[in-house]
């Protein structure tokens, strides 16, 4: 075998970028790095959020993915048909294809709302709305604008989505909204969720929920949503409750990208990829690795966690090539600022065992857990250029490592003092 | 001890109703957990999702969501519904003595 080697990308967005430009860093020149998407439109997602409440502007959150990748990555515009995991070769439309010593799928998640009767029917876009993808989140800032007086219904359809917190961001924002133009009053939100609590771990649900009730936001909990019927405005349930709606804010069914179903061997049944959740080595072939939200991981979808795991994947990819066992671990760290309206914002930072806790962040000095404050929302809107100055290009965040912290941490549950 | 031996009433369950330790459960208990979801007749069909719901909590280390469990267990989200109408994840998972499905994070 040649010295020449080929990593394989597939996937310019956080995880693709992240792991192409750290492993620039680590792996010799003599080995080729190639990072491949069908556009090349690298989206900020944590700002899709404010673009309805007219906050950020869509524009704003695109840049290009090649200029993310640094010197020395090749970029190659192009959209995958399949991989054959035998012949360690990506199959192109139009024909080309690549081989790959090591593979990786970076691919993230991709919105399904045909998968939901009545959900991409005629009401898209008239009384129906997503806030997940940058034309949904642009086409639902005039319809909020100019709603005055009825029912908002935020309904995620169901699990696992990216963000599991935005949702709720997106009704305490609109809670915040409604309120500056003084027409709370008129309005009602719904939370509709199939979980059975505002959120997934329970001592944030619960601190989750009392925001919720004190913003006067309703719950509906463990609906899985069978229908959604723009004509008559309501969504039904498949155990049959129905939820009426004058504006319907909806988070679609994901899955993994298209070509991972027609690659053989390569998938799950939404086409997320099976794989170790401590090296992100995926269950399909040794030299074929997953980050982020194409990774089939009990983690959350989101930016962090991809950060976190960017640092253990690409250690794992360096020793693979050198033939040493993988022995870099990730621990299922995640954080995130969860946006609260009023210029507020609560931290959350949690791993696979840990629930999220209070206290304060990184350590005993820091920005305070699961409570509301100014401090976190400043925390939030920096966030946007550590994306693009420290995050893509692989840098660590000075304090903040891949394992978690515990070092701030109340254990005492929240609800006892 | 041997588990095999283990009566339904001696089997540890949190306060939801979840096996503990799955491995205490066995196929005999099955009429007796589902009549406690309030199922007295167990059709082939609710046996196919039992069955299904255990072998992917023995391989995977978590139950399917419902959503998994309309794509691949042969069986259509509205008839999981038909089959257990109070939601065919958490009382499948019940009776399959499996833990509560993660879904979700």
């Amino acid at each position: 075998m040649s010295d020449q080697k080929h990593v394989l990308i597939l996937g310019g967005g956080t995880g693709g970028t992240i792991t192409a430009n750290r492993l620039r860093r680590m792996l010799p020149r003599s080995t080729d790095i190639t990072v491949v998407d069908g556009n090349d439109d690298h989206m900020y997602q944590p700002g899709l959020l404010f673009v309805p409440f007219g906050l950020t502007q869509a524009e704003e959150l695109v840049r290009s993915r090649g200029d993310q990748l640094h010197a020395g990555i090749r970029y190659l515009q192009a959209t995958v048909e399949g991989v054959d995991l035998g012949a360690n070769v990506v199959h192109f439309e139009g024909g080309t294809s690549e081989q790959y010593d090591v593979l990786v799928i970076a691919t993230g998640a991709v919105l399904m709302p045909s998968e939901t009767e009545g959900l991409a029917g005629p009401g898209w876009g008239e009384n129906i709305f997503t806030f997940y993808s940058l034309d949904g989140a642009r086409a639902l800032a005039p319809a909020l604008a100019n709603f005055t007086a009825g029912k908002i219904v935020v309904n995620v359809v169901d699990m696992p989505i990216k963000c599991p917190v935005a949702p709720l961001e997106f009704c305490f924002l609109a809670d915040w909204f409604f309120r500056e133009k003084g027409v709370r009053d008129d309005v009602t939100l719904t939370y509709v969720t199939p979980l059975d609590g505002a959120f997934t771990k329970p001592v944030a649900s619960r601190r989750l929920g009392e925001l919720l009730a004190q913003k006067d936001i309703e719950v509906v909990t463990e609906f899985n949503t069978g229908t959604v019927d723009a004509t008559e405005g309501k969504l039904v349930s498949y155990d049959g409750r129905e939820v009426p709606f004058d504006l319907g804010v909806v988070v679609p069914l994901h899955g993994g990208a298209d070509f991972i179903g027609r690659s053989p061997g390569l998938g799950d049944e939404l086409n997320f990829i099976p794989t170790d959740p401590h090296t992100l080595q995926s269950k399909a072939a040794p030299n074929v690795f997953a980050i982020g939200d194409a990774a089939g991981l009990p983690a959350s979808k989101a930016g962090s966690v991809t950060h976190f795991e960017g640092e253990v994947l690409t250690e794992n990819i360096r020793r693979f090539l050198e033939g040493e066992s993988l022995d870099a671990s990730y621990d299922g760290h995640a954080n995130c600022f969860i946006e609260t309206g009023f210029g507020k914002a609560v931290l959350i930072d949690f791993n696979y065992d840990t629930e999220p806790l209070p206290g304060h962040f990184p350590g005993r000095v820091g920005l305070p857990l699961l409570k509301e404050s100014h401090l976190n929302h400043l925390g939030k809107l920096m966030f946007q250029w550590f994306y693009w100055h420290a995050l893509l290009p692989g840098h660590s965040i000075p304090g903040i490592a891949s394992d978690m912290p515990t070092a701030g941490k109340h254990k005492v549950p929240a609800g006892t003092h | 001890m041997n588990v095999a031996t283990v009566e339904l009433a001696d089997v540890a369950r949190n306060d939801e109703g979840f096996f503990l330790d799955p491995s205490q459960w066995s196929d005999a208990m099955v009429p007796a957990l589902a009549a406690q979801e309030g199922i007295s007749y167990l059709t082939d069909r609710h046996w196919q999702v039992i069955r299904f719901m255990r072998s992917e909590y023995l391989e995977k280390g978590t139950g399917p969501t419902v959503r998994v469990l309309g794509k691949a267990s042969g069986v259509s989200i509205k008839e999981l519904y038909e089959l257990f109408p109070k939601g065919p994840a958490k009382v499948a998972a019940r009776i399959a003595g499996i833990p509560k499905p993660r879904g979700c994070i």
